[in-house]
């Protein structure tokens, strides 16, 4: 099971506590992750990727093993621990503002 | 006796608001949606529990949300707003083209007759339309495809659609406005468009009476008399009777006449109704005082309504959409400010009394008079 942390304003939208597991089929990259996500939480469409272009929302970040993920390319192979299910993928709102 | 349900929409979340007739005591309910920018909540005149809402965010962009049970409850809908074909370019600030992009709901307008259709007006300006409850939102193309378009500008608040009037007598009418481009009227559905705007008259554009370039901040009209429509302009306040196809200027006696908001009382199709502010470069009324103007003659003469306002060391703004009316016999005018006041006068404005005032900055302001 792959592990998906969600930032706070989005785990109430998709009314969910704690961490996401969800079941994704090789390979394991972000692109395979976010699909899955939002399968399972559709009402997340839009709020992480551009309906269209799938391109990330710029002020949302992706963090894994203490990796900035952001502009890696969607299908490059996430790491092995998250995708062995050790470690979980970050979707974090990005620090903007004063 | 009859209630009224006020829906406030705030840079950090929702709240609602309700009373008996009387509207002396409040209950709040709130903040929905903590935290996010709720540009605009308004219900269907058919269903009056089926609510809309525009719920925004800079880190996670547009949602919009219903609630099939006067707020108690919300569900997401819809959130993808596809430009018709190829977007194309309208003009940047630079003056350059620029693709036509996607970034908020500012306005929904729910059908007359229909409580699943219901009118979005977005930013970067255009017009779309759901017949499904939210579930699927679609340009009506003919707006952006008014010749003009390429030539629209945004305004210091962003290229947004934030006004939209169905003419009730009319299925096939509709008005819309847009900062900075100006007014439009379609009389086909929405199929075509034609740029009303003769009469303005805008010194910050290079020809201060082009056809479009102005940067028209509210319009309203009363439903007993659709063909008259008030104007808050940037500069200037304006009247049309002739379905917008001539405007003039009813400013009179107002100690300013920019401002944002503007309305008609709910029985008085010539009482009007608006909140000056003291000029572009400062957004705040003026000297201190919140003091809503009231004409009794269409325009041109205006009373300044005062009593249970702040007089002295206020500074507040009030926001486009941030103004309403009940329809009850004795006619309730509510505004709110971007100090997180909202305002409530149950005798059309003769008196006011705070029903909050601590929220935060109020960007719209909707009211359902309820059996």
């Amino acid at each position: 099971m792959i592990r998906v942390v969600l930032p706070a304003p989005l785990r109430q939208l998709a009314c969910v506590d704690g961490e996401l597991a969800l079941d994704v089929p090789a390979p394991v990259t972000q692109r395979t992750v976010l699909d899955a996500v939002e399968a399972r939480y559709p009402m997340l469409k839009g709020t992480l990727r551009d309906h269209v272009t799938q391109r990330r929302r710029s002020l949302v970040r992706f963090f894994a093993c203490e990796e900035d993920l952001s502009h890696e390319e969607p299908d490059a192979p996430l790491p092995e621990a998250v995708a062995a299910g050790k470690e979980p993928y970050l979707v974090v709102g990005a620090i903007a503002g004063g | 006796m009859s209630r009224v349900r006020v829906l406030v929409g705030t840079r950090k979340g929702a709240f609602i608001l309700t009373a008996d007739g009387k509207r002396e005591k409040w209950n709040v309910s709130g903040p929905h949606f903590p935290g996010w920018e709720m540009y605009h909540i308004k219900g269907s005149p058919v269903d009056p529990n089926r609510l809309y809402a525009s719920q925004s965010s800079s880190w996670f962009g547009q949602l919009v949300q219903r609630s099939d049970d006067g707020g108690a409850t919300w569900n997401p809908v819809g959130n993808q707003f596809a430009y018709d074909g190829v977007p194309g370019t309208h003009q940047w600030y630079d003056g350059t083209p620029h693709p036509w992009e996607f970034k908020r709901v500012w306005h929904l307008e729910p059908s007359l007759t229909d409580p699943d259709t219901v009118y979005a007006g977005i930013e970067d300006a255009a017009f779309f339309r759901t017949t499904d409850g939210g579930t699927s939102w679609h340009e009506l193309p003919g707006l952006r495809a008014h010749g003009s378009g390429p030539h629209w500008t945004p305004g210091a608040g962003g290229m947004c659609l934030h006004t939209i009037i169905l003419d009730p007598t009319n299925p096939e009418r509709m008005y819309i406005a847009i900062s900075a481009a100006g007014a439009f009227r379609t009389d086909d559905g929405g199929k075509s468009w034609k740029a009303i705007n003769q009469g303005l008259r805008s010194n910050h554009i290079p020809d201060p009476t082009a056809e479009v370039g102005h940067c028209v901040h509210h319009v309203a009209m009363h439903k007993s008399k659709p063909n008259t429509l008030f104007m808050q302009k940037h500069w200037d306040v304006m009247r049309s009777d002739d379905a917008g196809d001539k405007w003039h200027e009813v400013s009179g006696n107002l100690p300013t006449d920019f401002g944002f908001v503007i309305d008609v009382h709910a029985h008085e199709p010539e009482t009007i109704y608006v909140v000056p502010i003291t000029s572009d470069a400062h957004h705040f009324v003026m000297d201190g005082k919140l003091r809503v103007y009231r004409s009794r003659t269409g325009g041109n003469e205006w009373e300044a309504l005062s009593k249970g306002l702040p007089q002295e060391n206020c500074y507040v703004n009030v926001l486009r959409d941030a103004m309403a009316v009940d329809s009850l016999d004795a006619c309730g005018i509510y505004f709110g400010t971007t100090g997180g006041q909202v305002y409530c006068s149950s005798n059309a404005g003769d008196s006011w009394m705070p029903i909050v005032h601590d929220l935060p900055a109020v960007l719209s302001v909707e009211v359902q008079t309820l059996p």
